[in-house]
């Protein structure tokens, strides 16, 4: 039932790194020999054996894998659709990103370097890195927008105790998070590539970063599709910059399921942006009339990116992927339900994708009976305080 | 027609001062001033919310020229009304480029730079393998596309570089970003050295150049230089146009002592 043009659409991007007109590496020049580095050493590395063995020992042994795949036997029941889990908040560190870091991290050593850098939100990608660090031995400076560090300070003394470095990016006109923690990232890239490597947090920057990432993530895809005794019907995840929700849609996007991506509504840019460049890549970023990217806007932090990955764009404009949008009061209302169905509080991300499943089978989008696997992203602790602040 | 800025044989070293558009109110006549001071092109930066290669002075200049409304596109319209006998070359990131004239994307962008009169085009985070489109359709309008070396680039690359570059070669000090340093890099020398053997063009060393001394010393390789930071500087912390149009004469009579000097030739 699918063209070769649709199943091929998760494979590797072509040479220049592009997914359809979108990716590529758009780098300053001091930048881009540390950019073909890093693809050189992935393309090695992730063809033997022996480094897969270790990644892969590890996320058995340290980060938990597999997680498990939980069916919610009440919210199925409220929703009149068969609800099922993955539960990347059972992932050590709280979350999908330590997948992505501890193979950024293997890499990393394996390519000499002594140091990790990494950009953070709400801290999620921050914590999971200074993690990596603590846990291989290298040093890690975590790039945080200042009014990120003033609200998620607990997840910022975190990093500390773990032994990062925590530098608040402040720049003259910007509203201090995470676009400009990314900023801050790729600048102390240009100073430090020859010591450290940057461990990017999600499907973006330059070619390999959307690649790699998205293959260091496709372990939430297969363990589902290998867990899911039938193939579900629909597949959903939250897309930030894309990381979770390209690593699950990679192990259904053979399969008949039909696959959904959910923005926040302030940060919707695979529809609501528009063709540009920014942090290395070529994609959909939300911009005015003067080229100058906007600040994304979402009660989750880690949705809160002007961009999108642009390998999702280029799922949405060949049809194989669905994506959509839904505001802070439905992710907030789907995060109490799910709370008070199943005992499971999911981060305010995870909370985008179920807000969707809770909405689409109230209006009949999602037939009754239907199968639908949520990827629940991460576990909601880091962001008690934000829905203590609208809930309490 | 191409920026032209002297030929490499005649031993004048190019000073070539970094204008924000925009930063003040009365830049157009710090774009004057330093030319009558003694540039031999004027690097004009537009205004952009995420400007990768640049530190902290830069960036405030940007801000402060966005602050006040500056926006790309109206800022180039007010380059037209200048009439310089040096080049303006714009120094701007991809997506300011790229989305511009939204319909006919990088072109449209070279286009509006020829239509007021801008000769050369930087676009850093256009690098070699991004900038084929953006090369040519530069070179349809008539626009030197100048392209950036690195120091951490191989030989090849650099070559390579060098053969696509039009204008000058701009060769990048060290591998930091924008900003005053104390010393000029071990590797600002070495890395206009190699590209001088290289190619025809003139070899042009930027950021960091933050002193007279600087600017001397690395002009002892290279063919000229940009000076950024000390200028922006100056501004953001509330200088008058004079005194900076002043900073750059006392750079302009530096430079000249280079020509002569016999490590200059
Ligand atoms: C729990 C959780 N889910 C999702 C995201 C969004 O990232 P991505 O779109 O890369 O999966 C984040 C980012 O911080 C996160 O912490």
């Amino acid at each position: 039932m699918f063209t070769d043009e649709v199943t091929g659409v998760m494979r590797a991007p072509d040479a220049a790194g592009r997914f359809g007109r979108f990716g590529g590496r758009y780098l300053p020049e001091a930048l881009v020999p540390a950019a073909e580095a890093v693809e050189v050493a992935f393309r090695e590395a992730w063809a033997d054996t022996a480094f897969t063995a270790e990644y892969r020992r590890l996320l058995a042994t340290y980060v938990g894998r597999p997680t498990p795949l939980t069916e919610c036997v009440r919210l199925s029941e409220r929703l009149g659709v068969r609800v099922l889990l993955k539960r990347e908040d059972l992932a050590h560190t709280g979350s999908h990103k330590i997948n992505n870091v501890l193979g950024q991290a293997l890499l990393a050593r394996r390519m000499g370097k002594r140091k990790l850098i990494a950009e953070t939100g709400a801290g999620q990608h921050g914590v999971a890195t200074a993690t990596a660090a603590a846990l291989l031995g290298l040093a890690c400076t975590v790039y945080m927008g200042h009014t990120d560090v003033r609200r998620q300070a607990v997840n910022v003394f975190r990093m500390e105790l773990l032994g990062a470095e925590v530098v608040p990016v402040t720049s003259a006109n910007g509203v201090g998070t995470l676009k400009e923690a990314t900023n801050g990232a790729l600048r102390a890239w240009v100073n430090e590539t020859e010591h450290a490597h940057y461990c990017i947090g999600s499907t973006m920057g330059p070619h390999p970063y959307p690649w790699m990432v998205r293959e260091f993530q496709r372990v939430i895809g297969d363990e589902a599709r290998a867990q899911c005794a039938e193939v579900p019907d629909v597949v959903v995840a939250c897309v930030g910059g894309g990381s979770n929700a390209a690593g699950t849609f990679a192990g259904f996007v053979d399969t008949p399921a039909r696959l959904v991506g959910v923005e926040a509504a302030g940060g919707a840019a695979v529809d609501k942006g528009k063709l540009g460049v920014l942090h290395g890549f070529m994609s959909h970023f939300l911009q005015d009339e003067d080229s100058q990217v906007l600040e994304a806007h979402s009660i989750s932090a880690g949705l809160d990116y002007p961009g999108v990955g642009p390998e999702h764009v280029h799922l949405a404009e060949t049809g194989r992927v669905r994506y959509t949008s839904v505001t802070d009061e439905q992710a907030l209302r789907a995060l109490k339900l799910l709370t008070r169905t199943e005992g499971i509080l999911p981060a305010l991300e995870s909370a985008h994708a179920l807000a969707w499943v809770v909405d689409a089978a109230a209006t009949g989008e999602l037939a009754a009976g239907s199968t639908v696997l949520v990827t629940l992203s991460g576990r909601g602790d880091k962001d008690i305080q934000q829905i203590r602040e609208h809930l309490g | 027609m191409s920026v032209g800025l002297g030929l490499r044989a005649d031993g004048r070293r190019l000073l070539i001062p970094y204008v924000m558009a925009g930063v003040v109110p009365d830049w157009l006549d710090l774009v004057r001033g330093v030319v009558e001071a003694g540039a031999d092109a004027v690097e004009i930066g537009l205004p952009f919310s995420d400007p990768m290669l640049d530190g902290p002075t830069v960036q405030r200049a940007s801000a402060l020229s966005a602050g006040r409304g500056g926006r790309p596109g109206p800022l180039l319209d007010e380059l037209a009304g200048l009439d310089l006998d040096v080049p303006l070359v714009v120094m701007t990131y991809a997506n300011v480029a790229m989305t511009l004239a939204p319909e006919r994307g990088v072109g449209g962008f070279v286009d509006h730079l020829a239509a007021v009169g801008v000769r050369g085009v930087i676009v850093p985070d256009l690098p070699l393998e991004e900038s084929a489109e953006y090369r040519a359709r530069a070179a349809e309008a008539g626009v030197d596309a100048v392209l950036l070396v690195a120091p951490a680039c191989g030989d090849d690359r650099c070559r390579e570089i060098a053969r696509a570059s039009s204008g000058f070669v701009y060769c990048m000090s060290s591998m930091q970003i924008t900003g005053e340093r104390a010393d000029l890099a071990q590797t600002a020398r070495e890395t206009a050295r190699r590209v001088k053997g290289m190619t025809e063009l003139p070899v042009v060393t930027g950021f960091g150049i933050s002193t007279v001394q600087h600017a001397v010393e690395a002009c002892a390789d290279a063919d000229g230089i940009v000076i950024a930071s000390v200028l922006m500087r100056m501004l953001v912390d509330g200088a008058p146009v004079a005194q900076v149009v002043e900073e750059v004469a006392t750079f302009r009579r530096a430079l000249s002592s280079v020509q002569h000097s016999p490590v200059g030739g």
